[in-house]
C-alpha cells in the first residue's frame, strides 16, 4: 500500500494518547489500591490534557484522508458492519471520556457514585477512568480491525495486527507517560517505565512475530487467479494507461526493497531497541530521568511512525497483480 | 435520476478514421455529449471503437487550429512563428501565385493529400489545375495491395474488397494489424469465430486481431512471398486447387509463346479475330483442348484446356499453359526452401497447405442462386470454397510486396475463392478491368500552360505505352510515378515529392500544397533530413521548396514548416462525401456510398478544406468550377456536390444516391437539389442492394457485367479473368528485352524492369535487406496500427493519449537479453541510416528477428499543443527516423520502393540495437526545439471536467 | 432476485478499448461524472476511467499467447467493499446487484478501494469521490432512450460483442448460458467476494487433416495427366498368375 502520512498520524498520535491515558489511570487505580504513591489530581488532569492533545492532534490528520471532510458526519452510520465506522464512534467517546476525567480531576469534582462490598467507595474518576481504559483498548481493537479485517490484505489479516496496535500505542503511552511523571516529578516514573520498558520489549516479540509471518506469506492471489489463465508464465505487457491512476499511486509505496528495508531496521531499532535501552537506564541509573525519558519518547514515538509507515508499505494489495507494466 | 441522454441526435459518419461508421452524434445545448454508433449503418451496425468514442476531445483540443497564419516575416520554417491572416488574404495570395503558375509551367504546382477521402475534389482540382503533381496516401500506404490484386484479380482488399467470413470456414490473415475496415472486421471475425471457423493468423507479431487467433504463424518481415509461393507449390503438388473454377475463371488454360527468338515470347497466343478496341482483356487466346487435342478459342463449348504441358502449334511455335508456367515456376519454391526464408517449419507449411485446399475441396458451399457467366452458361447455383483470406500492409509495405501479394492473389485463385461465397468478395465498384481503364497522359505534352491535364492524374498502365515519360523515357511526374524506375506506380509516391522537389530532380516546383498529411514527420521517411529539406535555402536565400502551403485541422508537426497554414473544419463541422468515384463503402452486396453532415458549427473561422479548393477553382477558373462566361459555377462544396457532373449531362456525381430531380433514380441520374436531405434522412447513406444473382462471380458475372455497364461503372462488360500470368508484365519485361513495338527502356533500367516484370510471382529479399549487412543489423523492424490511435493525429487527444502517452520498442526478451538490454532499459536503435533512442520492452510475442513499436505515438516536442514535457517527446519516439525514402543505386540513389509499383517499403528497414550508456538522458533521441502554441489556439486546460451542456468547467 | 453482470468473452475481445473510451464518454457527462482528466496535454496524463483494458502475454514464444483483459467493477455477490464503507455511500442495490456509490455521501476516504482485491475503483481526483462501473444504471432503466438502447455503454460499444449483458441469476439468460456452455469463470475466487462478471475463456478451433484425406480419387493433377502412372509393360501379377 501507498503509506498515507495523514493515517500514519492518526494512528500513532492516538495510539500514544490512548496508552498515555491507560498510564494515568492504571497509576491511579494502582494507588488507590495502594500499590502506588498517589499521583495527584493536578498530574491527572495535566496528563488527560496531554492526552487530549494527542487524541485531538490525531484527529485532525485524519481529516487529511478524507476527499469531503466536510461529510465526516456521515462516517458514524455503518457501525454496524464498518470497523472504520466503529472507529470513527469510539474515538469522541472516548475523547469524551478523557476530557470529563481529566476536568474531574481539575475541577476535584470526584463524588463516589456507590460503594462496592467491603465499603469500598466507588468514585467518579474511577468509573470514568474504567470506561476510559475500556475505550483505550477498544480504540486499539477498531483501529487496528480497520486493517486487520480485510482479508486479502494477507500481511495484516491477522490477530498479530490487533495486538501490535495495542501493545505499540500502550508501549509508546507509557513511555510519554513516564517521561510526563519524570517532568512532573511525581514519584511514578520507576512503575510507569516498567511498564513501558514491558510493553516496548512485549512489543518487539509481538511485531517481530509479525515480521516473520509476514516474510512467510505466500500470496493467495496470482496472475493466474486474476485472470483466470492457469498457465505457469504469463505477464502484463500492458496496464492501459500510461501515465498513471488511482490504482498506480494508492496500493503501492514506489520505493526500492532496499528502502523498505532500511526502514524495518529504522523502526525496530527506533521503535524497540532504543527506548527500552534508555528506560532502562533510567531505571538503573541515576542520571536525570527528564530528558532521557522525552527522548526516550520522541525516539520511539518517531520509530512508531516508521513502523506504521513499513506496516502499509509491506501490505501488498492483491489489486497490484493487475498494475505492473506501463506500456 | 436517469440523466437526459441528450437533447438531439444527429447522424453523420465517422471520421476518427478512414473506416466511416455511421455515428449517432448526441448534443446537449449544443455541445457534443455522447457519439455512439448507428444501429442502422452498414458499415458498423451500432458499434463504435476507441477512437470514435472519443470524438469530443477532438472538438476541445488546444490542438485545433482556428484562422488562417502565414510565417513571420524573418521566421524560420519549423519555428512554428505565424500571424493570423483573413481568408481574403488568404485567397488573394494563393489565387494569384497559383494562378502565375498555371499560365506558365502547371507542374510547378504539386498537391499532395494523406489520409484524406475526398481525392474524387482533390484529383479533380489537380486534373483542372492541369498538373501532373498529384497524389493521395496511396503510394506510401498500400498501392502493392492495390496494384497487386487488381492486377490479378480485378479487385482488392484495402477498401475495395474482403473476407466473406460469414460464410467462410478457415480465415487467414497476413500481416494485418487494424486495416481501414477496423469495426466491421472485428464484428466479423467475432462472428467467424463463434460460428466455429478456424482463423490463422501469419505475422511478426501477436497483438490485437492476431491475439484470438487460433493458430499465429511467427514469420521473418518481408518473406511471406516466399511463404506463399511454397504453399501454391504444396497445393500444386498435391492436385488441392480447383481445376474447374481455374480453367473457367482464370488464365491457367491458356497457351504462352514459349518461342524465344519470337518478338511475342510471353505473350499468349491469339486467335486471328483482332482484339477489339477498348480496355478490357480482349479474349481472343487459345487453349489446348483435352478432347480434340487441338488449340481451340477459349471458352469454346464443349472444350476442356490442358492445364499442364508442351504443345507445339501448327506453325511449330511451342507453348505452355500459363499453369504449367505457374508449376515451372514453383517447382524450386519447396515448403524445405521456404522454411529457410521464412523460419515456419516446412512441415507446417505444408499442414497449412493442406488445411486451406481440404477445406475449400471438402466444405463447399452450394447456394441456390441462378446466375449465367459471360459465356452465356447458366449455372444453377453458386457455389464456393469457404477459405478465406485478408492482408494488409505486413505483405504491402516491402520492397517485394507487389510479388508477394500477386502471390496471394494466385493462390486465393488456386483455391477457387474469388467473388464467391465464403471466400474473397469484391466491393462495387470492383471488379474491375485487369488493369482498369484510367490512363495519365503519355508524355509533356500532357501537360499545358491555362489547360486541364490531358488525362488522368493517377492512371494504371497496361502496357509500356502508358507511362507518363518523355521522349527519352525520363519521368514527368515529380515524383517519377509512371517512369521506368515505377511503372505501376498508380498511386503515386507521395514518399519521394519532398526529397525530389528539394533535389530539383527531376525538376524544381514552386508551391506545394499539402493537405491531411504530417509529412514533417509520421508519412514522411528519414524525417530529420526532410525537414531540413522543408527549410533548406539556395544560394540566393531562396526556398528550395519557394512556397509551402499546409492544410490541417490541427497542430502538427508539418504545419510548423509552412508558409500559410489553411485551418480545416473537423468531420464533424463539415460535409463530406464518400463517393463512388473515390472509395466508397460498398459492400459485398452492392454499391454503398455515404456522407458526413455538420453536426456543430466550425470551430473560430475554420473553413472546409473543400470549400477553399471550390472558391480556389473558381477564382482560378479552372473549367470544371465556372461556366462559359468564366462565372463561378458552385457556391460551395454541398452545391458542388448535388449540382456537379463528371462530364455535362452525363448523370454521374459525386454521390449516387437519390438523383433525378425528385430523388426517384439511384446510381445515374439529373442532379437532385434535395439530395443532402435524403441522405441526412437515411442516416447518411446510400445502400443498392444487387439482386442475388448478381453478387457472386461478378468478374464473369453476366447479368452483372451488364448492370455494372449500364450504370456506368464500368464501359464495358467483357468478364475480368484472373491473371495468374500476367501479360502485362510481360510487356514491359519484354520491352526491356528490346522485344515488341512498345516504347524502349531505357538502358540504365532495362535490366531492373527485366527483373521485376516477371510474368509470374517470384520471390527476391527486400531491396533493403538485399543491401544491408545482416550481421551489423540482424533485426527487422516494423510499426504496427494501435487500435486507439490514428496515426499522429490523436495525441491530442485528452483520452486516447492517457491509452498511448509514449511508445517502447518490442524486443523478443531473448533477442534483447542476448543484447544485454533488460527490460525497459533505454536502448538506441540504429539503421544504416539514423538512430533513435528508445524504451525497450521485452516481448514473448515477437519473431525473435524482430523488433517493434505502435505506429507514430512519438511527438515532436511542443507540437499538438501538448508541454515540451509531454510524454510523446520525452519517452515516446518515431521510428521514421531510421527509415531511408531512398537505396544508394547504381547512378545515384533510388526511392525505397518497390520497383513495380513505387510502394514505400516502410517494413524493410533492418537495425541493431544496444543499451544506452550510463548517464545519457532518459529520453527519446532525436529531439527537436519545441514549438510554441499558434496564435488562435486555446489554452491547454491543466484539469479537464468535461461534462456537456455546460461548457468546460 | 436479480444479478445483472457482464460477461466478457475472452476468446473474442481484440483489445480495442472502444468499452474504455465509451464508458468515459457517457459516464463524463452521465449521473457519474464529470469524471476529471489531469494533465490532459502535459507529462503523464491521468484520469477517471471505470474500465479498462489491460494485455497479457501467456507463454513463451513461439507459443504465445496474447490476451486482452478487459476490467470494470464486478459487481461482486459478496462485495468486499460494501460493509467496510463508513457511510454508507457504497451499496448493493437489493433489486438488481449493482454496487453503487452514492457520490453525496461518499467521503472519499479511500476505505473501499482498499477493500476491493480487484483495483476497479477509482478516487476522482477532482470532486474527491470514490467512483467506479456503475453497470450504467442511468442508460440501463433510462427511460428516454430507447428499448434497444438500454444497455451499457462498453456493451453497445464493443465491435466483438465480448461483452454480453443480463441477469445471472436468470438461467435463460445469454449471460448465464454463456457462463454455462463456454466456461465461464470469475475473477481471484479466493476470496469469496462471488464476482457477478464472469470471464469466458479462450476457446480453439483446430483443423484434423488425416493424411489420407489431402489427395483423393478426383485430383486434378490426374486429368492434366500429371499423376505418374506405371508404364504398361511394367512387370504385373496379370504376368504370372492365372486364378
Ligand atoms: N486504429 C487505427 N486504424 C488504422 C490506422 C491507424 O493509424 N490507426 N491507419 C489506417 C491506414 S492509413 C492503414 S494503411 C491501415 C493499415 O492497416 P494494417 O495493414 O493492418 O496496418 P499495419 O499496422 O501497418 O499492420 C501491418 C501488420 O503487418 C505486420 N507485418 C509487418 N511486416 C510483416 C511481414 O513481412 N509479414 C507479415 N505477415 N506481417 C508483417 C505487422 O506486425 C502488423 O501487424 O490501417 C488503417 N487503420
Ligand atoms: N514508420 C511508419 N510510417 C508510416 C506508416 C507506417 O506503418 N510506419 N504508415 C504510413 C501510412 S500507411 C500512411 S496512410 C501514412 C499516414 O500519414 P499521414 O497521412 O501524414 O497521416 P497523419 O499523421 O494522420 O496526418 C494527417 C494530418 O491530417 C490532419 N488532420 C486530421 N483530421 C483532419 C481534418 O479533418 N482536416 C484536415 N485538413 N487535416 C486533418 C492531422 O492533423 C495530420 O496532420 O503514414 C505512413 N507512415
Ligand atoms: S472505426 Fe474509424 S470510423 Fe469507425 S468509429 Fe472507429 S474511428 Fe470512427
Ligand atoms: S469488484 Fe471490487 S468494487 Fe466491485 S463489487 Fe467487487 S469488491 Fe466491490
Ligand atoms: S471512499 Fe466513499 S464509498 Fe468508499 S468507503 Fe469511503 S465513504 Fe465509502
Ligand atoms: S457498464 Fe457502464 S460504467 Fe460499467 S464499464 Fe461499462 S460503460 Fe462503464
Ligand atoms: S470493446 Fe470489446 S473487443 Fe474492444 S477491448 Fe472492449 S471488450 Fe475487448
Ligand atoms: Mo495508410
Amino acid at each position: 500500500m501507498h503509506p498515507a502520512f495523514s493515517v500514519i498520524f492518526l494512528t500513532t498520535l492516538i495510539g500514544a494518547g490512548q496508552g498515555l491515558f491507560l498510564g494515568l489511570f492504571g497509576a491511579e487505580a494502582l494507588s488507590l489500591l495502594g500499590v502506588l504513591p498517589p499521583p495527584g489530581s493536578d498530574f491527572l488532569a495535566l496528563g488527560s490534557a496531554l492526552a487530549l492533545v494527542f487524541l485531538v492532534l490525531g484527529l485532525i490528520a485524519s481529516f487529511f484522508h478524507l476527499g469531503r471532510p466536510e461529510r465526516a458526519w456521515r462516517t458514524a452510520t455503518k457501525w454496524r458492519t464498518s470497523w472504520l465506522s466503529r472507529e470513527v464512534i469510539v474515538l469522541p467517546a472516548f475523547m469524551g471520556v478523557v476530557f470529563l476525567y481529566g476536568a474531574a480531576h481539575a475541577f476535584g469534582f470526584n463524588p463516589p457514585l456507590g460503594t462496592l462490598a467491603g465499603d469500598v467507595p466507588v468514585l467518579l474518576t474511577v468509573v470514568l477512568g474504567a470506561v476510559g481504559a475500556l475505550l483505550a483498548i477498544v480504540l486499539y481493537v477498531t483501529t487496528a480491525m480497520i486493517y486487520a479485517c480485510i482479508k486479502f490484505l494477507q500481511e495484516w489479516h491477522s490477530p498479530l495486527t490487533v495486538v501490535n496496535y495495542t501493545v505499540l500505542g500502550a508501549a509508546n503511552g507509557f513511555t510519554l507517560a513516564a517521561a510526563y511523571a519524570a517532568w512532573a516529578g511525581v514519584p511514578l516514573v520507576a512503575f510507569l517505565a516498567t511498564v513501558a520498558i514491558v510493553l516496548t520489549v512485549l512489543g518487539l516479540g509481538t511485531r517481530s512475530a509479525s515480521l516473520v509471518r509476514n516474510s512467510r506469506i505466500k500470496s493467495k492471489s496470482t496472475l493466474q487467479t486474476a485472470i483466470g489463465v492457469k498457465h505457469p508464465k504469463i505477464q502484463q505487457k500492458s496496464q492501459g494507461f500510461m501515465g498513471g491512476s488511482f490504482n498506480t499511486r494508492e496500493f503501492f509505496h514506489h520505493m526500492s526493497a532496499a528502502f523498505l528495508r532500511g526502514m524495518k531496521w529504522i523502526f525496530l531499532l527506533g521503535a524497540f531497541v532504543v527506548p527500552a535501552i534508555l528506560l532502562l537506564v533510567v531505571l538503573v541509573t541515576r542520571i536525570d530521568p527528564v530528558n532521557l525519558l522525552i527522548a526516550a519518547f520522541v525516539i520511539q514515538y518517531l520509530g512508531m511512525v516508521a513502523e506504521r509507515w513499513f506496516f502499509f508499505a509491506q501490505a501488498n494489495h492483491p489489486q497490484n497483480i493487475y498494475y505492473q507494466s506501463v506500456a | 435520476m436517469a440523466q437526459t441522454p441528450s437533447h438531439e441526435i444527429k447522424n453523420t459518419t465517422c471520421y476518427m478514421c478512414a473506416c466511416r461508421c455511421g455515428i449517432r452524434v448526441h448534443l446537449r445545448d449544443g455541445e457534443v455529449r455522447y457519439i455512439d454508433g448507428n444501429p442502422e449503418h452498414p458499415i458498423n451496425e451500432g458499434v463504435i471503437c476507441a477512437k470514435g468514442a472519443s470524438g469530443i476531445m477532438k472538438q476541445h483540443s488546444p490542438a485545433r487550429l482556428t484562422q488562417p497564419l502565414r510565417r513571420k516575416p524573418g521566421a524560420e520554417r519549423g519555428d512554428g512563428e505565424f500571424e493570423p491572416i483573413s481568408w481574403e488574404e488568404t485567397f488573394e495570395i494563393l489565387a494569384e501565385r497559383l494562378g502565375h503558375i498555371r499560365e506558365t509551367d502547371p507542374k510547378r504546382f504539386a498537391l499532395f493529400t494523406g489520409r484524406d477521402q475526398m481525392q474524387a475534389l482533390t484529383g479533380l482540382f489537380a486534373k483542372q489545375f492541369g498538373t501532373p503533381n498529384y497524389a493521395a496516401h496511396g503510394g506510401f500506404c498500400s498501392v502493392n495491395m492495390a496494384a497487386g490484386m487488381i492486377y490479378t484479380i480485378g479487385g482488392s482488399f484495402w477498401e475495395f474488397g474482403g473476407p466473406d467470413l460469414e460464410r467462410s470456414k478457415l480465415f487467414v490473415m497476413i500481416g494485418t494489424a487494424e486495416d481501414h475496415h477496423s469495426n466491421p472486421l472485428k464484428v466479423a471475425i467475432s462472428k467467424f469465430k463463434r460460428q466455429g471457423g478456424r482463423f490463422i493468423s501469419i505475422n511478426p507479431v501477436r497483438t490485437g486481431y492476431s491475439a484470438i487467433a487460433d493458430e499465429w504463424v511467427p514469420i521473418r518481415p518481408g518473406t511471406d512471398g516466399a511463404l506463399l509461393l511454397a504453399l501454391i507449390h504444396e497445393i500444386i503438388n498435391k492436385g488441392l486447387y480447383d481445376r474447374d473454377f481455374l480453367v473457367r475463371y482464370s488464365n491457367a488454360g491458356q497457351l504462352v509463346n514459349m518461342d524465344e527468338d519470337q518478338d511475342d515470347f510471353g505473350m499468349f497466343l491469339r486467335t486471328e479475330e483482332p482484339p477489339e478496341e477498348g480496355c478490357y482483356d480482349a479474349q481472343n487466346q487459345l487453349w489446348w483442348d483435352r478432347k480434340t487435342g487441338r488449340p481451340v478459342p477459349t471458352h469454346t463449348p464443349g472444350a476442356d484446356p490442358f492445364l499442364l504441358g508442351e504443345f507445339i502449334l501448327d506453325d511449330g511455335t511451342r507453348a505452355k499453359p500459363s499453369f504449367q508456367l505457374l508449376q515451372d515456376r514453383v517447382a524450386e519454391y519447396t515448403p524445405e526452401w521456404a522454411e529457410r526464408v521464412t523460419g515456419i517449419a516446412a512441415k507446417d507449411i505444408r499442414r497449412l497447405a493442406h488445411e486451406m485446399g481440404v477445406t475449400a475441396r471438402d466444405q463447399r458451399i452450394e447456394l441456390p442462386i441462378a446466375w449465367t457467366d459471360s459465356w452465356g452458361v447458366e449455372h444453377e447455383s453458386v457455389t464456393g470454397n469457404p477459405v478465406s483470406f485478408h492482408a494488409m500492409r505486413g505483405l504491402a509495405a516491402h520492397s517485394n510486396g507487389f510479388h508477394t501479394i500477386r502471390a496471394l492473389s494466385i493462390l486465393m485463385s488456386l483455391l477457387g475463392t474469388i467473388d464467391r461465397p465464403g471466400g474473397f468478395r469484391h466491393k462495387a465498384p470492383f471488379p474491375r478491368p485487369i488493369p482498369p481503364c484510367a490512363r495519365t497522359p503519355k508524355g509533356p505534352e500532357g501537360v499545358q500552360p491555362g489547360k486541364p491535364l490531358d488525362g488522368m492524374v493517377l492512371g494504371w498502365p497496361a502496357s509500356p505505352d502508358d507511362l507518363f515519360v518523355d521522349d527519352k523515357g525520363e519521368p514527368v511526374r515529380l515524383d517519377k510515378a509512371f517512369s521506368w524506375e515505377y511503372p505501376l506506380a498508380v498511386h503515386g509516391m507521395m514518399h519521394n515529392a519532398i526529397t525530389n522537389a528539394w533535389r530539383g530532380d527531376p525538376y524544381p516546383i514552386d508551391t506545394l500544397l499539402i493537405f491531411m498529411a504530417n509529412m514533417a514527420w509520421n508519412s514522411t521517411m528519414n524525417t530529420e533530413e526532410v525537414r531540413k529539406m522543408l527549410n533548406d535555402k539556395d544560394d540566393n536565400g531562396e526556398y528550395k521548396i519557394p512556397f509551402l502551403v499546409v492544410a490541417d485541422a490541427f497542430q502538427s508537426e508539418m504545419t510548423a514548416f509552412a508558409d500559410l497554414v489553411l485551418p480545416d473544419t473537423t468531420y464533424l463541422e463539415r460535409h463530406d462525401v464518400m463517393s463512388m468515384l473515390d472509395r466508397p463503402i460498398s459492400e459485398f452486396t452492392g454499391p454503398v456510398d455515404s456522407v458526413r453532415i455538420p453536426v456543430v458549427p466550425p470551430k473560430g473561422e475554420c473553413k472546409p478544406f473543400q470549400d477553399v479548393l471550390i472558391e480556389l477553382g473558381s477564382r482560378l477558373k479552372l473549367p470544371a468550377f465556372v461556366n462559359e462566361k468564366g462565372d463561378r459555377k458552385f457556391r460551395d462544396y454541398p452545391d458542388f456536390v448535388v449540382n456537379y457532373e463528371t462530364e455535362p449531362g452525363s448523370g454521374i456525381g459525386f454521390l449516387a444516391g437519390w438523383r433525378g430531380k425528385g430523388g426517384e433514380k439511384s446510381l445515374r441520374g439529373e442532379p437532385n437539389p434535395n439530395q443532402w436531405e435524403m441522405y441526412a434522412k437515411n442516416n447518411c447513406v446510400f445502400q443498392y442492394e444487387l439482386p442475388r444473382s448478381y453478387q457472386y462471380m461478378r468478374n464473369w458475372n453476366k447479368g452483372y457485367l451488364e448492370w455494372s455497364q449500364r450504370n456506368r461503372i464500368t464501359r464495358y462488360g467483357e468478364p475480368v479473368l484472373i491473371h495468374l500470368y500476367s501479360e502485362v508484365l510481360m510487356k514491359f519485361r519484354a520491352a526491356a528485352q528490346g522485344k515488341g513495338t512498345t516504347r524502349k527502356v531505357p538502358a540504365h533500367l532495362a535490366k531492373r524492369v527485366e527483373t521485376f516484370f516477371d510474368p509470374l510471382p517470384f520471390y527476391y529479399d527486400p531491396l533493403e535487406h538485399q543491401s544491408t549487412d545482416k550481421h551489423t543489423y540482424p533485426l527487422a523492424a516494423v510499426t504496427q496500427r494501435p487500435m486507439a490511435m490514428y496515426h499522429s493525429w490523436d495525441s491530442q487527444n485528452a483520452w486516447l493519449r492517457q491509452i498511448h502517452a509514449h511508445n517502447l520498442l518490442y524486443v523478443n526478451a531473448r533477442t534483447a537479453r542476448a543484447a544485454g538490454i533488460e527490460d525497459e532499459d533505454w536502448i538506441w536503435a540504429e539503421s544504416p541510416w539514423g538512430r533513435v533512442r528508445c524504451m525497450a520492452k521485452y516481448s514473448e510475442a515477437v519473431e525473435p528477428g524482430t523488433v517493434w513499436t505502435w505506429n507514430a505515438i512519438g511527438k515532436a516536442a511542443g507540437a499538438w499543443n501538448l508541454t515540451p514535457g509531454a510524454n510523446e517527446s520525452r519517452k515516446g519516439f518515431l521510428l521514421n527516423h531510421l527509415i531511408s525514402e531512398e537505396l544508394p543505386g547504381h547512378d545515384g540513389p533510388i526511392s525505397n520502393s518497390d520497383p513495380v509499383t513505387g510502394q514505400a517499403a516502410w517494413y524493410d528497414v533492418r537495425v541493431r540495437i544496444y543499451k544506452a550508456e550510463e548517464g545519457e538522458p532518459q529520453e527519446t533521441s532525436p529531439q527537436f526545439k519545441p514549438l510554441k502554441p499558434y496564435p488562435g489556439q486555446s489554452t491547454r486546460a491543466r484539469v479537464l471536467n468535461f461534462f456537456a451542456g455546460l461548457g468546460k468547467r | 432476485m436479480t444479478q445483472l453482470a457482464l460477461v466478457i468473452d475472452l476468446n473474442v475481445c481484440v483489445g480495442c478499448h472502444a468499452c474504455v473510451t465509451s464508458c468515459k464518454e457517457w459516464n463524463t457527462s452521465g449521473d457519474a461524472g464529470p469524471l476529471v482528466d489531469q494533465n490532459p496535454y502535459d507529462a503523464d496524463p491521468t484520469g477517471t476511467f471505470f474500465n479498462r483494458v489491460q494485455s497479457f502475454e501467456v507463454g513463451e514464444y513461439p507459443n504465445t499467447e496474447t490476451v486482452h483483459f478487459p476490467k470494470s467493477c464486478l459487481h461482486c455477490e459478496e462485495p468486499p467493499c460494501v460493509p467496510v464503507c463508513p457511510t454508507g455511500a457504497s451499496y448493493k442495490r437489493e433489486s438488481d446487484g449493482i454496487v453503487l456509490v452514492d457520490y453525496d455521501k461518499c467521503i472519499g476516504c479511500k476505505y473501499c478501494s482498499w477493500a476491493c482485491p480487484y483495483g476497479v475503483r477509482e478516487v476522482d481526483a477532482e470532486r474527491k469521490v470514490m467512483t467506479k462501473c456503475t453497470l450504467c444504471v442511468d442508460r440501463i432503466y433510462n427511460e428516454e432512450l430507447p428499448e434497444w438502447d438500454r444497455k451499457p455503454a462498453c456493451v453497445r460499444a464493443c465491435p466483438t460483442n465480448a461483452r454480453l449483458y443480463g441477469d445471472i441469476h436468470d438461467p435463460e439468460s445469454v449471460v448465464s448460458k454463456a457462463i454455462r456452455e463456454a466456461g465461464g469463470y470469475q475473477l481471484m475466487p479466493e476470496w469469496g467476494t462471488k464476482p457477478a462478471n464472469h470471464y469466458l475463456p479462450r476457446r480453439k478451433t483446430q483443423l484434423t487433416i488425416r493424411e489420407d484425406e489431402v489427395e483423393r480419387a478426383d485430383n486434378p493433377l490426374k486429368i492434366d495427366s500429371q499423376l505418374p502412372k506405371p508404364g504398361q509393360d511394367e512387370p504385373s501379377l496379370d504376368d504370372v498368375t492365372s486364378w
